[in-house]
């Protein structure tokens, strides 16, 4: 009898994956939730990864009709140590034996009242992207790299024209000549010397060296047609330069996140300023190789602080905006020179600002900050529309690299960087 | 602790031209084909010690299963032709959260279940199975790419040998299963779903399947005990085509006044229908009124799919038991002719060891009774009690004490379930060693009471109780179908049948709802107690259209 063992290791793997869809279809909502809750727990810089979601047992249970407490039940049990017929034991608390009589009951429960699977990287960045409304466009531009940078790989034996190289192609060419002629050339080589020895003895009237002169002669004639018509250059000599494209993330940038932590920013504020540094960040990721990033708060005073200081710590007190561009560009002068780097501006806020400072403001950004920036972003997290904002709607008209947006939950981040989308869409 | 698990799937309870033919339930248990067991033959030729790396190779397996083939067939095991086939860790879990099965229509809950058994999996809570068994013909055994070449022996050994001639011979596979066509089936079933996805969209189909899933336990002919029951069965069969014909003219649901006048009084005082029914997806699939024709077919795919496993569930014991049984049997039979070296025995022995282990009830990793560890121990015990009888055994078993082991434990495969297998052959013996005693739980008394100890006072009791323990019958709740409002608001009642007053969980509302669903009307649940008292009831009202 032929037996049969089949190799199925290459064939039909992620057999699941219809169902994992369907899963996570299902509980969509939880893992939002889920991620909104990492995204708030996590650094900037470390968003880009996969998320534990947790979803309550209860909520995932596929109901079926089964027996409740009480009854009489008759019970069998391996390993009695001292029980004989009669004895009475106490009930145990918290349903201890309902598990047992029941082989698969406790099969796979392990005590946890939550059902957790692991979210992918694709897939928690999905889920974030969702919230943020962000455009397909804008999705695939930060899902891949889009500057390359083609260099040198050898040669190829294909390409376009302008990448031919003589060099090669004919250095090829005389090789290729050499090896498909040299047998002929050794014939010919040969005949020649068998001619000329004829000819001598012709020269001294030998009748049939002569008869022989002729055929003799008509075959040399054959071989060096033979030999001329050798391509002196043929498609397979060419060469060309190849050159392989390799992502390339440019140079350095720096990043500004300018925060407001006076007393009317509170945490829900704070928590879409957040989400609104993390969407330049993972754009300034795309495009560079090294990202600084600059935390400055302020209140009336601004203050350079650590990530933690940054979103955490509350302070009271009044507003001065201006003090944190005067802060930013102070930094700029002494750490980052604007010909080394790629300076990117976020500045959050909710618009409140003492009254005199603002103009103050458009003036320090319109002269300083400005011209010194690729990009500048404002955000206000707050709906009303105080001096601050209509200080800087002046400046959107002047300069193309500015933009400000209000927004009052996650999904108006997104427009505030548009054009910065927008351009990198036409390159 | 590592065990193997197994996944079989039995064809559906047949009928109509689109599942897999009907099997005949009053076909003979014992064909003239069958070949009893017997004791070994001798061996042909002489053994020759098997190559032992730990490393397996397409070519070792070979060898390797060429021998156990011989040897199986040296005891007379009947199989099915097997079909090994190596899959990856990966691989495993995916046919772990289909049910076992190697294709089956989608849903979240399998992918629910492929989660958790992935994370299990990783955090090493748990080894996979090391086998997957599928009831077909040819036989698929699933061997898995990580274990070493002594494991693949076992896993051939216990699959392909043992498990397989379990589905070809126990009369429970014999009746219900069809194992050529069961793989088509589930292809059948798999586009089917697709379809209706495409068709109807996603969330309609799953809702539908959600619902029908709540049902799947209730989606069986439970009581259908065929050996007893010939003639109750020919009245159901007719009673099943009386229901469809009934369908196909819409005759229940006509309302023309002529014929409800006619009926009259008569339909009043008359229930349908006339006798509670246990199959409430059957019920449903052919009476509930506003299905669409889409929504009856997956009704049906979901019931044949858990008619498949109604087997399975009830052998639970003995399917285990006997492919543990012959794993160590064959493997033992190759040692003694000097085919396996120690190595590759003290390796399959390990985790026959882990496999075998039965917690007791006081140490924390308990959970009720381990189905390898008592099939194993009751299949060794049939051998001994026909090897080595002692008195006692000659007193409880006089038909099979000292008589040729390999036949009886043949026909204790073929013709029991676990059931009435425990209530056959669990001796007194075994009850010692398992130091088995049975627990008098009535909710009226405040204490627990030992209601039997392992000792002859004790013996007969303790067996019938956990025998019982093994009847699916009183593991589930037992619900009809009771009556149809045919004239008034449609609604359709349920009645739970308490079994020794166990109530209903609560979680019954849930469920309720999705009969609701399925039902278009409202939905009612009674329980009544052994007086046939209604003690109480659940309501859910009529979806809302739409």
């Amino acid at each position: 009898m032929l037996q049969q063992i089949i190799d199925r290791r290459l064939a039909g793997k992620n057999k699941s994956i219809g169902n994992r869809e369907r899963f996570m279809r299902r509980y969509k909502d939880k893992i939002k939730d889920a991620v909104r809750r990492a995204v708030d727990g996590r650094s900037i810089r470390d968003l880009e990864r996969g998320e534990e979601v947790r979803i309550p047992k209860k909520d995932l249970s596929e109901p079926v009709f089964h027996h409740g407490q009480g009854g009489i039940r008759d019970m069998v049990h391996p390993g009695n140590q001292d029980y004989v017929r009669g004895d009475r034991i106490k009930r145990p608390q918290g349903g201890g034996g309902s598990g047992s009589g029941k082989g698969q009951a406790s099969d796979q429960g392990e005590g946890e009242d939550d059902f957790s699977f692991a979210l992918s990287r694709e897939e928690f960045m999905q889920v974030f992207f969702e919230d943020l409304a962000l455009p397909n466009l804008a999705r695939t531009q930060l899902a891949e790299v889009p500057e390359w940078k083609s260099h040198r790989a050898g040669y190829s034996s294909d390409g376009t024209p302008n990448n031919l190289h003589v060099v090669r192609s004919l250095r090829g060419a005389i090789g290729r000549r050499l090896a498909i002629g040299s047998g002929s050339r050794r014939e010919l080589a040969e005949l020649e010397a068998e001619l000329a020895i004829l000819k001598a003895a012709a020269a001294a009237g030998d009748l049939t060296a002569e008869r022989a002169i002729l055929p003799l002669e008509a075959k040399v004639e054959a071989l060096r047609g033979r030999l001329s018509r050798i391509p002196y250059l043929d498609p397979i000599d060419l060469r060309y330069r190849s050159r392989v494209k390799t992502p390339m993330p440019t140079s350095k940038a720096v990043m500004f996140c300018l925060m407001d932590v006076s007393g009317s920013m509170d945490e829900g504020r704070k928590d879409l300023s957040k989400r609104f540094f993390i969407l330049l960040y993972l754009f300034l990721t795309r495009h560079y190789e090294k990202i600084d990033i600059v935390f400055v708060r302020h209140h009336t005073q601004a203050q350079e602080v650590d990530e933690e200081n940054f979103f955490h710590a509350r302070e009271t007190g009044g507003t001065v905006v201006s003090s944190a561009l005067v802060l930013m560009e102070e930094i700029i002068r002494a750490r980052y020179s604007p010909s080394e780097w790629n300076i990117y501006g976020a500045q959050a806020s909710d618009g409140d600002n003492w009254h005199h400072d603002s103009g103050r403001c458009r003036e320090l950004l319109a002269e300083k900050i400005l011209p010194l920036c690729r990009y500048f972003a404002y955000v206000q997290v707050a709906e009303e529309e105080q001096n601050l904002w209509e200080e800087y709607t002046h400046l959107t008209e002047s300069c193309r690299h500015f933009a400000m947006r209000k927004a009052v939950e996650a999904a108006q981040i997104y427009p505030v960087f548009r054009d910065l989308f927008k351009k990198e869409g036409k390159v | 602790m590592t065990h193997p698990r197994s996944a079989c799937c039995a064809p559906p309870q047949g009928g109509d031209a689109s599942g897999p033919a009907e099997p005949d339930p009053r076909r003979p248990l014992v064909d003239s084909g069958l070949r009893p067991l017997r004791g070994p033959l001798p061996l042909g030729k002489p053994a020759h010690r098997l190559p032992a790396p730990s490393d397996w190779s397409f070519e070792l397996i070979d060898q390797y299963h060429e021998v156990i083939r011989h040897t199986a067939q040296r005891y007379g095991l009947d199989t099915y032709p097997n079909q090994l086939e190596i899959i990856t860790a990966e691989q495993m879990m995916d046919a772990y959260a289909s049910v076992g099965m190697p294709v089956n229509y989608r849903h979240w809950s399998y992918g629910k279940e492929f989660i958790s058994t992935e994370k299990n999996y990783k955090r090493g809570h748990m080894g996979l199975a090391y086998e997957i068994v599928i009831n077909s013909n040819p036989c698929i055994s699933y061997l898995m790419e990580e274990n070493t070449m002594p494991m693949q022996a076992l896993v051939i050994a216990h699959a392909a040998y043992g498990h397989n001639s379990f589905f070809k011979g126990n009369y429970l596979f014999r009746m219900w299963t069809d194992a050529s066509s069961i793989i088509d089936y589930l292809v059948y079933a798999k586009n089917y779903v697709a379809e209706c996805e495409e068709r109807h969209g996603l969330a309609v189909v799953e809702e539908f399947l959600d619902s029908c899933h709540a049902l799947q336990n209730h989606g069986v002919d439970r009581y259908r005990r065929p050996a007893r029951k010939t003639l109750a069965q020919e009245l159901a069969e007719r009673k099943d085509r009386e229901a469809h014909a009934q369908q196909q003219v819409n005759d229940l649901w006509r309302t023309l006044p002529k014929a409800a006048e006619k009926a009259g009084v008569a339909a009043e005082a008359k229930r349908f229908p006339d006798e509670p029914q246990e199959n409430l997806l059957y019920f449903i699939e052919k009476n509930a009124p506003l299905l669409e024709p889409w929504q009856r077919e997956i009704v049906r795919i979901v019931r044949k799919v858990a008619q498949y496993f109604y087997p399975q569930r009830q052998t639970q014991v003995m399917n285990e038991g006997w492919a543990t049984f012959w794993h160590h049997r064959l493997l033992n039979q190759m040692y003694d002719d000097g085919y396996l070296s120690d190595g590759v025995m003290i390796e399959w022995l390990k985790s026959h060891t882990n496999v075998v282990y039965q917690p007791k009830v006081t140490d924390k990793g308990y959970s009720g009774f381990n189905p390898y560890a008592l099939g194993f121990a009751m299949y060794t015990d049939i051998k001994r009690i026909c090897e080595e009888p002692t008195d006692e055994d000659r007193q409880w078993f006089p038909d099979i004490a000292g008589s040729d082991w390999v036949p009886t434990l043949d026909a204790a495969m073929r013709n029991y379930k676990d059931e009435s297998f425990i209530g056959q052959y669990l001796s007194p013996k075994l009850m010692r060693d398992f130091r088995l005693f049975a627990i008098h739980d009535d909710e009226k008394q405040s204490e627990l009471e030992v209601a039997a100890i392992h000792d002859d006072s004790g013996y007969r009791r303790v067996r019938e109780a956990l025998s019982r323990q093994y009847d699916l019958g009183s593991r589930e709740p037992n619900i009809q179908v009771w009556n149809v409002n045919l004239r008034g608001d449609r609604s359709l009642t349920l009645r739970h049948f308490q079994h020794n007053d166990r109530p209903l969980d609560d979680s019954g509302q849930e469920v309720l709802k999705h009969v609701a669903r399925l039902w278009g009307f409202g939905v009612h649940l009674e329980s009544s107690n052994g007086q046939g008292d209604v003690t109480k009831r659940w309501h859910v009202p009529a979806p809302a259209q739409g």
